[in-house]
């Protein structure tokens, strides 16, 4: 599931049911549990991290995400869930002009150690 | 990255399981990030007590059952609830008791029990140049530029990590060439009277953050006697509009005596004049309602200091609120203290005023069913309430907001108090 814009994690995203609830968004109402979820970069407060940890407590998490930038903020999250609760969810960067490649309904398999991306279909 | 033989230390587990854990997960980070080292840090502004979900309350009383302590003084930030009085204004019991769960982890690991999103406002100020992971936006916006200190947008649950360990990555903000600004903001065409109206810095930090994003900013003709709370409303705005974490004001910041000492480039091609005009778009922007009528007056975002407080008191004193309206402030604890001891705090009660303290004014509408239009003097508050009134699922909307008070009047905090003036 791919965004041209940013994403905002506390407060725009509903952590008990894993959708996209800022209606600003273009993806708005849209689930993102279990997706591999590519947007340039992440916006808003320092509560990102929480949220992307109660989403995996509540089981409603994106498989992988994917950015433009590494953002600080963004990894905490998937780093405390590693040590806490011993789940993974793979954080890789993608270069600005390949990032177009990355599209909605694509099947893509992220590997975070090695920092790769193979898509199908 | 390279760790000192005390940081390996910590990661070995010789102070504990709750120190490995949290050196494990700021090692983590400075790979993710590619720091270099550690940083030694001397104080910690945390938000690990703010509820959003269990998953955050489950790994706090972790950490405390582990027997973590801080090792530098923490100092925590607000939370949902007037703990101190029990006034929960609405919200359920069940939250009620898991931030009692939260409160109790905190204070057995030694956090401070400060309850504020300005704790630089009970005294609290890390001296200039020091190292200081600090979360919430506006303080950390506050901290960086105001006093000088050093921080990134520092996580959730990253903060008390660093409270245990004394250490954070060192990146970012911390490194000086960081800090330079790369974008200038210049208001010195704007007239006396704009910059001397408290109601223009959390506008002009509104601008400022959908310019900027997260880049760091020089603004340029401030004048000296700029008060704290301005530039403290200022950095609230630019945070949340964009992800300012640091703003120089030219000749009154302490990183930026001169335009040489704080940009990165010394004539930037993009400087942004800031007209008149410019700031009344922003406060149409956050002016989002047609209603006249007002149901909430919210003050305290980010929390009232103790200089804010005088002037609604001089304002109101003997008059009543209509009773159609709610009038509410959010402090702290401390401020909370200084205001009863000085005869204001009964002043703002007996005009039906109601003032909190540890809470945040961007939670407490859950406690309203219906819904309606608010006042505030807070760019801040003025676009986060969506989102928090969303997320409880409740009726306010942001189309029934009301940003900012004055519309062309002088005053924002004086139109607001006597609109609500029977």
């Amino acid at each position: 599931m791919t965004t041209h814009q940013p994403i905002s994690f506390w407060g725009g995203v509903d952590s008990e049911k894993g959708i996209i609830n800022d209606p600003r968004h273009e993806l708005f109402g849209e689930s993102i549990v279990g997706k591999v979820l590519a947007f340039p970069y992440g916006k808003g407060s320092t509560g990102t991290s929480m949220v992307v940890l109660e989403l995996v407590r509540a089981k409603k998490a994106p498989a992988a995400l994917v950015q433009i930038e590494v953002d600080p903020l963004l990894v905490s999250g998937p780093i405390i869930c590693k040590h806490f609760y011993n789940e993974t969810i793979p954080v890789v960067t993608v270069r600005h002009k390949d990032f177009p490649l990355l599209k909605t309904g694509l099947q893509a398999v992220v590997d975070g150690t090695k920092g790769e991306i193979v898509l199908s279909g | 990255m390279y760790l000192t033989d005390r940081e390996k230390e910590m990661l070995d587990g010789k102070d504990g399981e709750a120190v490995r854990m949290a050196m494990s997960i700021l090692a983590d980070i400075g790979d993710a990030v590619e720091a270099q080292e550690m940083t030694e840090i001397i104080h910690v502004h945390t938000d690990s007590g703010f509820y959003l979900g269990d998953a955050g309350l489950e790994f706090v009383e972790h950490l405390a059952e582990l027997e973590g302590q801080v090792s530098v003084p923490t100092t925590m930030n607000n939370t949902s609830f007037d703990l101190e009085r029990g006034i929960s204004y609405g919200v359920s019991q069940d939250l009620f008791d898991k931030i009692k769960r939260i409160e109790k982890a905190h204070l057995k690991m030694g956090a401070i029990p400060t309850w504020t999103c300005a704790p630089h406002q009970d005294g609290i100020v890390p001296r200039f140049g020091s190292h200081v992971p600090w979360s919430e936006s506006n303080a950390i916006a506050f901290v960086n530029s105001v006093i000088g200190a050093r921080t990134n947008r520092t996580g959730d649950l990253i903060d008390i990590c660093s409270a245990l360990t004394g250490r954070y990555p060192k990146f970012g903000l911390y490194l000086d060439e960081n800090r330079k600004a790369e974008v200038l903001i210049k208001c010195e065409n704007l007239a006396e009277n704009i910059l001397t109206d408290p109601s223009f810095y959390p506008l002009l930090g509104y601008l400022a953050g959908h310019k900027a994003g997260n880049k760091v900013i020089a603004i340029e003709g401030i004048p000296k006697t700029v008060s704290v709370d301005s530039l403290k409303g200022l950095g609230a705005a630019g945070a949340s509009s964009g992800s300012v974490a640091l703003f120089h004001v030219i000749g009154v910041t302490p990183e930026a005596h001169t335009r040489v000492m704080c940009l990165k480039e010394q004539s930037p091609r993009d400087a942004i004049v800031v007209t008149p005009e410019m700031i009344k778009a922003m406060e149409e922007k956050l002016w989002t309602t047609a209603e006249e009528r007002i149901d909430w007056v919210g003050f305290g975002c980010p929390h009232f200091s103790f200089s804010e407080f005088e002037e609604p008191a001089g304002l109101i004193q003997g008059q009543q609120v209509h009773k159609s309206v709610e009038v509410t402030v959010f402090t702290s604890r401390n401020i909370h203290t200084w205001i009863k001891q000085l005869g204001i705090l009964k002043i703002l009660k007996d005009a039906g005023i109601k003032i909190f303290t540890d809470g945040c004014l961007l939670l407490y509408p859950q406690k309203m069913s219906h819904t309606g239009t608010m006042m505030t003097n807070s760019g801040k508050g003025g676009q986060l309430h969506l989102f928090s009134s969303r997320a409880e699922g409740r009726l306010w909307q942001y189309q029934r907001l009301r940003g900012f008070g004055h519309r062309g009047k002088d005053y924002t905090q004086r139109f607001s108090m006597a609109k609500v003036i029977k």
